[in-house]
């Protein structure tokens, strides 16, 4: 059932919102620049409370079942979560406020840093960047930066894998690089022959997800490294993959000059139905003075009496600020509670379990979905959606008719490499019956495409709305509420 | 082990499935010499005791709730009415991804289709986007589209210094090391007037701040038309909350209104997440980076949106999108959604006008101390600028001591405003608090 619109709900002359009257006195509104009028929306408390709760029940949520999107990470996000980052000391704090007032919210700032730093095996930590694509430019510009500081100015090219994510060539050129993408062998790895005739000395980094898109880890993961600092490049991780690595290996340890975490994949914070995100970035000892800022430091160290200082500082040869203020605080809260809520082991256990169940989940299916690069994998895996024998049965529908069954479907047509990519993540938080129950349906959607394929190609049945028409969209592109338009 | 649910039978199985013995055989590729490090993280903490370390850290900080705050300066503090995070807390919302499968995502992509109208109804602008990190990264964006629209050819971008000084640092971050020169905010007394001088044939955007990062509001349809006249974009950056009774920026022809909509329904929380609005001409949407959602329709004929204009996009136009922008700010659109919907028409005029009337009751109050005058010339909403007696970081520990969290030290990021102050008021100061911070401000000054 569609919802109307909140402008379809309104009605003129509604009671307002009820609000107090002036305690001062007037002043003369400013002549010439105040508005004539505001159309928005007139309604009752009640019925705007109605209108979003059923909204709400139009969507799909972790909360509500099983969501294995590949890349994605979508794992269950506490509770407590949602209360820490909200009580009223953190949530009632302004970002300019003199830092020792808000020692608290530095403490809390610091910690995660170190944390970070030790879970990814770096020298430095800045929690500016808002999201997973913004900590990826932050973290090209600063090896733009460290190359100039040096004085070499003539690298200019960013090399990345064809299986990395659409981000990291955008990413490239919004740092005025020039990207050159480098193919997968046929296990899934960077093709070591073709990297080897990229490295000279134009190269100012490579940016690698590890584990890769396809799930698996680099098989020669050192070569690559020892090539690209071969050169005098500089190596980036993606770290939207952090989850199967914690506690596993530290990033840094493997060489990775530079890597951005995900706070809202890896570290529990909800994604909120596309953000807000957290997207900190870490650093080997050479860049950390590159860092953006401000970060957490620790400015006085404490004595029996006193506790340490805490505040802002803005290193050394900082790229800049990336974005106004210290970061997303209220998602920072969130990441700081979990794992202060898992601890080393727990953090080990995340990605145990990740691994475990992707794992479990491919061997459900491998016998009737094709997995190409089909190897021990880590926290996902991909596996083709398409079969010689249903010739018009496309991944998309396959996606579609797992709504019918409940579930999320997985991500589609991503990692490029792969022909009708479906790209699995469960997650470590999911149970084996829910692994089951989500293999079962896939089985069954697989005998469904030889037997009637019109149901999958129809799909969803079962869902308040249909399949969408994108084109119509793209076409007629009415962006906002129109009164007179129809739709 | 938080939040991992398998028993050790359920480990047994599907270990025994894959065909291996033990976990630590998943990790045969990870290179066996820095495998499995040692993390030097605290001993985890129950729920009950993880409640009680976050409750001892938010209580070691002042906060506003608490003490009266005149603290601006690009976030306020406003009321925030319980209906908003009633509906944020809707685990629906709050734990969906991006909305990639519609038909399953519909109560996300209807917000945010509402929340760009909303958008345009206040900038008075044809086309929003679902959103950008904040009001910094937004003009950030504005700066790289009036680099494409001008298909990098024009160089130079004329700023007023009176934009919020962390949105030109971002700016210069965004820009470093590309051939481009921003000019015209390093005078202080660049206007809308003198700014129209620095505006030549090679300008690819004009940018200023109105309500200014000083408070000011200014009539720009000289600046707009100056901008126009080279073939320039202009871009404002608001406080959509102002908007709520000013002019909108579309009468005096900005071509992108960015700006930060924190004050609508989004809490302080130190500084984050906020909400960057991103708003523009309908020729120019297909520049324009972000998400875009459009209505359409679904296979039973029913009204519905979905994610368009997606060839614009990092995922599809991979190295040739002007923007890597992805996970935006979802939840905070649908709390200034919810914030708007239920203002509505008169609830939003009167939030915007309690803050102007209190602003101006302070400032009157303020220019009439010794010691202390109004620096702010001609018409300001609800922020304003105060010549101090002292420095400002005195008159702060001062006010303190009164819990009172005095305003922004301009000095930070003015040469020129040393002993300068900004202060903003908002409705959910009382009264009884201007008048203390008045009575606090006339003993500092008295030393």
């Amino acid at each position: 059932m569609a919802e109307p619109l909140i402008y379809e709900l309104s009605r003129a002359g509604c009671p307002p919102f009820p609000l107090p009257d002036p305690d001062v006195p007037l002043s003369e509104l400013p002549q010439g620049l105040t508005r004539e009028d505001l159309p928005l929306p007139e309604l009752p408390e009640s019925e705007v409370v109605r209108h979003f709760v059923r909204l709400s029940q139009l969507n799909y949520a972790v909360d509500i079942g099983f969501y294995p999107l590949g890349s994605c990470t979508m794992k269950y996000n506490p509770k407590i979560n949602e209360d820490a980052a909200r009580l009223p000391g953190f949530a009632f704090t302004h970002p300019l406020q003199d830092p020792e007032t808000v020692q608290g919210n530095l403490l809390l700032m610091y910690e995660l840093q170190e944390w970070l730093k030790e879970i990814g095996g770096f020298a430095g930590v800045s929690l500016q960047p808002a999201a997973g694509a913004h900590g990826e430019l932050t973290g090209i510009l600063i090896i733009r930066a460290y190359h100039l500081h040096r004085g070499d100015k003539q690298r200019t090219k960013i090399l990345i894998p064809d299986s990395a994510h659409g981000t990291n060539p955008a990413t490239t050129s919004m740092a005025g690089f020039t990207m050159v993408k480098l193919p997968s062998d046929e296990r899934g790895n960077v093709d070591l022959e073709s990297l080897r005739a990229e490295c000279d000395d134009t190269v100012a980094g490579l940016m690698l997800t590890n584990p890769n898109t396809l799930g698996l880890f680099e098989e020669h993961l050192q070569e690559v490294i020892d090539l690209v600092h071969g050169c005098g490049g500089l190596v980036y991780g993606d770290g939207a993959n952090l989850n199967a690595l914690l506690g596993v290996v530290r990033p840094g340890d493997l060489g990775f000059d530079v890597l951005h975490y995900n706070l809202h994949k890896t570290f529990s914070t909800p994604h909120g139905g596309g953000g807000p995100g957290s997207g900190p970035v870490g650093v080997c000892e050479r860049l950390v003075d590159f860092l953006p800022g401000p970060i957490a430091a620790k400015v006085e160290e404490g004595d029996d009496e006193m506790p340490p200082l805490f505040g802002l500082i803005m290193p050394a040869k900082s790229i800049g600020r990336v974005k106004a203020f210290q970061g997303h605080f209220g998602v920072i809260v969130r990441a700081y509670t979990y794992i202060r809520m898992q601890g080393a082991a727990g953090l080990r256990a995340v990605a145990d379990h990740a691994v475990l169940n992707a794992n479990y989940l491919r061997v459900r299916l491998h016998d009737t979905y094709h997995v190409p690069y089909d190897r021990i994998c880590m926290h996902e895996f991909v596996a083709e959606g398409r079969w010689d024998d249903a010739p018009q049965v496309r991944a998309l529908d396959i996606a579609k008719r797992l709504m019918d069954y409940g579930f999320h479907p997985p991500t589609n047509y991503f990692p490029l490499i792969v022909h009708e990519a479906l790209m699995i993540e469960p997650t470590e938080t999911e149970t084996k019956e829910t692994l089951d129950a989500f293999a079962r349906a896939m089985l069954k959607i697989a005998e469904e495409a030889r037997r009637d394929p019109e149901l999958l190609k129809s799909a969803p049945h079962e869902t308040p709305f249909g399949r969408v028409d994108e084109v119509r969209a793209a076409k007629q592109l009415i962006l906002r509420y129109q009164p007179e338009s129809q739709g | 082990m938080a939040f991992i649910p398998h028993t050790e039978e359920d480990r047994r199985a599907m270990l025994a499935a894959i065909g291996v013995e033990r976990i630590e055989e998943l990790y045969q590729a990870v290179p066996q010499e820095v495998r499995f490090p040692e993390l030097d993280l605290p001993e985890p903490l129950s729920e009950m005791e993880a409640a009680q370390e976050l409750q001892a850290l938010a209580e070691a900080n002042v906060d506003t709730q608490h003490f009266a705050c005149f603290l601006g300066a690009g976030a306020y503090r406003h009321f925030i009415p319980s209906v908003v995070d009633h509906v944020l807390r809707r685990s629906e919302f709050y734990t969906a991804y991006t909305p990639y499968q519609p038909e399953i995502s519909q109560g996300t992509l209807q917000a945010a289709f509402e929340f760009q109208s909303l958008m345009c109804d206040l900038t008075g602008m044809e086309v929003s986007n679902a959103s950008h990190y904040d009001g910094a990264t937004a003009l950030a964006e504005a700066v790289i589209m009036a680099m494409a629209h001008h298909r990098g050819k024009r160089t130079r971008f004329v700023l007023s210094p009176a934009i919020n000084p962390q949105y030109r640092q971002v700016v210069r971050t965004y820009m470093q090391g590309r051939d481009v020169q921003l000019v015209g905010d390093d005078d202080l007394d660049n206007d809308g007037k003198s700014l129209t001088e620095l505006v030549d044939e090679n300008t690819a955007l004009v940018a200023v701040q109105y309500p200014d990062f000083f408070g000011r509001i200014e009539d720009f349809s000289l600046l707009g038309e100056a901008a126009h006249a080279a073939g320039a974009l202009f871009a404002v950056v608001v406080n959509p909350l102002a908007l709520g009774l000013l002019k909108p920026p579309a009468e005096f022809g900005a071509d992108i209104v960015v700006g930060e909509a924190q004050p609508l329904g989004i809490p302080l929380s130190y500084g984050g997440p906020y909400l960057g609005i991103f708003t523009t001409r309908k020729q120019y949407v297909r520049k324009m980076a972000g998400r875009i959602i459009g209505q359409t329709m679904d296979n039973r004929g029913q009204r519905a949106f979905v994610t368009t204009l997606t060839p614009r996009e990092q995922h599809i136009r991979r190295e040739r999108a002007t923007s890597n922008i992805c996970t935006n700010q979802g939840l905070m659109t649908l709390a200034a959604t919810t914030y708007l919907a239920l203002m509505g028409k008169q609830g939003l005029r009167k939030v915007a006008e309690l803050c102007y009337h209190k602003a101006h009751y302070a400032a009157q109050s303020i220019n009439a101390l010794d010691g202390y005058e109004l620096w702010n010339q001609g018409p300001f909403f609800h922020e304003f600028v105060v010549k101090c007696p002292r420095p400002v970081a005195e008159i702060n520990d001062y006010l303190l001591e009164y819990e009172i969290l005095g305003g922004y030290d301009l000095g930070r990021d003015y040469p020129g405003l040393e002993n300068h102050m900004l202060l903003a008021v908002t409705e959910a100061n009382s009264r009884d608090e201007i008048d203390d911070l008045i009575q606090a401000l006339e003993e500092v000054a008295r030393g």
